[in-house]
């Protein structure tokens, strides 16, 4: 059935890219990837920027070092289902201790952030293999198969619908904490629920867009977006757009120039975060 | 034993079973050893305003924090309606001290109201159906004409009357306003208090303003709580602020209120 399915993609696909690019099967793969997962960066990536947490999403990206470690040591699973589990927990982890403890919230995630690195690059440089890992500093998009692309649209649709439940809670979140308990909401609850959706969206695009770059996904969209943006419905609609387009152009560019695909894609959508930066005066209230 | 005395001396622990009011018995928070506040009885009226004061670190902001249930505590929050049954949990407003939020945040006074009133996300919500009862609160503070404006791009005492607006969407059985003007300007200050004097004649709503500006206290309030660590002292402003230890830590300023001399040029003791 799924290869059916695949077929018939493959044939509207072919219908309207008439292109150099869309004639492989792994770039058709890789097209369809960042259609699934830029949304999604998108639509994080405004709450990213609003609760300040780029640097908690950055520590996702480096726990990954041990999650993928534990996995490859582990044997009998595979590194990307072993990641998704760390990474949740890790998030869970980060998340109590930051509730629990007087600390600054930076000072947690740094010694997690790191503890994490560390005990990853431990266990990788065990017995001198550290090289099969390396693929996962920068990503591959092009090695995209269809049980992927499979478990992204499943993601996709889990994040999108648990985005529409907690979204107005987190806003009003970012406002003011103690706010935010004064209208019945659990922060504790809602920032695990966003920290663990972040978890899964890192930890399953890691593969892809590589453990270096992959914040930059989460941050740029919505960094661009508030530049040029007055309410909440423009800063969605353009940081999913600048997510989008830049995952498209980026991909494309990659292929026919020859490049990694993730940092491409990085590489335009800051290029558009200094357009906004200049389009700013102009455009906000 | 002091502040025993003067507790049961004040006219707000008279009679509760004609109006709502809310008790507060015997609350206490901790921070690992250190003792925020202990054994604090406090006992607050519909229809009235309760100023908080105490110098800095005296665990005004925590104490309301502990009332709404955000901070663990000891001791227990009795509430009772008007017609005298225990309704367990009151309807809490609040309006926080400052605001440790991105003003580049493209928010609008409209999206917060939306995400505060409505369960769709704030980026599906048409908004149509909500503005009327949104202008409608925003009349209540004043503010109608900013419903539009972004969050960033309001004023202090724009920002605090919005926020006034929506810890009154729905109407609460108690207020708790955190220093609500620190860093407003004048004319700011003023409108804000209007208001909030006008909320407390006309809603059935008890009111717990923490302020370092003991002259508008003296103005506005009916019961005066001084906190530090512990109640100090509690009652009407002239008992609270003749008072010796008041005079104590506030100093010369504590005289000024009551004699109604014009007090320091921006009302700040602390």
């Amino acid at each position: 059935m799924m290869e059916s399915l695949m077929h018939s993609i493959y044939g509207v696909m072919d219908a309207m890219f008439p292109f150099a690019w869309a004639s492989h099967t792994f770039m058709k793969h890789a097209f369809l990837a960042v259609l699934l997962v830029t949304p999604l960066f998108g639509l994080l990536s405004t709450m990213v920027v609003s609760n300040r947490m780029a640097f908690f999403s950055d520590s996702l990206g480096h726990g990954a070092f041990t999650g993928i470690a534990v996995g490859v040591l582990l044997g009998a699973v595979s590194p990307i289902a072993s990641l998704v589990v760390f990474s949740i927990l890790f998030s869970f982890l980060i998340t109590y201790i930051k509730n629990k403890s007087n600390a600054s919230t930076d000072t947690v995630i740094g010694v997690f952030s790191s503890t994490a690195i560390a005990l990853g690059l431990m266990m990788m440089s065990h017995g001198g293999g550290f090289n099969k890992f390396s693929s996962y500093l920068i990503g591959d998009l092009l090695s995209i198969v269809p049980q992927d692309l499979a478990a992204l649209a499943l993601v996709f649709l889990f994040v999108v619908a648990a985005w529409a439940c907690i979204f107005n809670q987190l806003l009003v979140m970012s406002i003011n904490a103690s706010f935010a308990r004064s209208r019945g909401i659990s922060s504790f609850r809602v920032e695990s629920l966003f920290a663990a959706m972040l978890a899964v969206v890192v930890s399953i695009s890691i593969q892809w867009v590589g453990i270096l770059i992959i914040n930059s996904m989460l941050v740029l969209p919505a960094a661009a977006a508030r530049n040029v943006t007055n309410d909440v419905k423009g800063y969605h609609l353009v940081s999913v757009a600048v997510a989008m387009v830049s995952g498209v152009s980026g991909l494309i560019l990659a292929y026919y120039f020859n490049m990694a695909a993730g940092a491409t894609i990085v590489v335009i959508s800051a290029g558009i975060f200094f357009l906004t930066l200049l389009l700013k005066p102009y455009l906000v209230r | 034993m002091f502040r025993n005395i003067l507790h049961h001396h004040a006219d707000s622990s008279s009679d509760c079973a004609k109006l709502c009011c809310t008790r507060i018995e015997k609350f206490g928070v901790k921070a690992g050893r250190l003792v925020i506040f202990e054994d604090v009885d406090m006992h607050v009226h519909c229809g009235q305003l309760t100023a908080l004061i105490g110098p800095n670190g005296a665990g005004k902001s925590t104490l309301l924090k502990a009332i709404l249930g955000e901070i663990p505590h000891t001791g227990k929050l009795h509430y009772v309606d008007a017609k005298g049954k225990h309704t367990g949990n009151p309807v809490i407003g609040y309006v926080p001290q400052y605001l440790r939020f991105d003003v580049s945040s493209p928010t609008s006074v409209m999206d917060i109201f939306m995400a505060c009133l409505s369960r769709r996300p704030v980026w599906l919500c048409s908004s149509k159906k909500l503005r009327p009862q949104v202008v409608e609160s925003l009349a209540r503070v004043k503010a109608e004409h900013l419903i539009d404006r972004r969050l960033g791009a309001l004023s202090g005492g724009e920002l605090q009357r919005v926020l006034l607006a929506l810890a009154l969407d729905p109407i609460p059985d108690l207020l708790l306003l955190d220093e609500p003007v620190s860093g407003v300007d004048q004319n700011g200050l003023e409108l804000f208090y209007e208001i909030v004097a006008e909320l407390r004649e006309k809603e059935d709503m008890a009111i717990i303003l923490i302020s370092h500006d003991l002259n508008l206290v003296a103005k506005h309030a009916d019961q005066v709580i001084l906190l530090n660590k512990r109640v100090l002292a509690s009652g009407t402003p002239d008992e609270v602020f003749g008072d010796a230890q008041t005079k104590r830590i506030f100093g010369m300023m504590a005289g000024a209120p009551a004699s109604s001399a014009g007090g320091p040029e921006k009302g700040g003791v602390a």
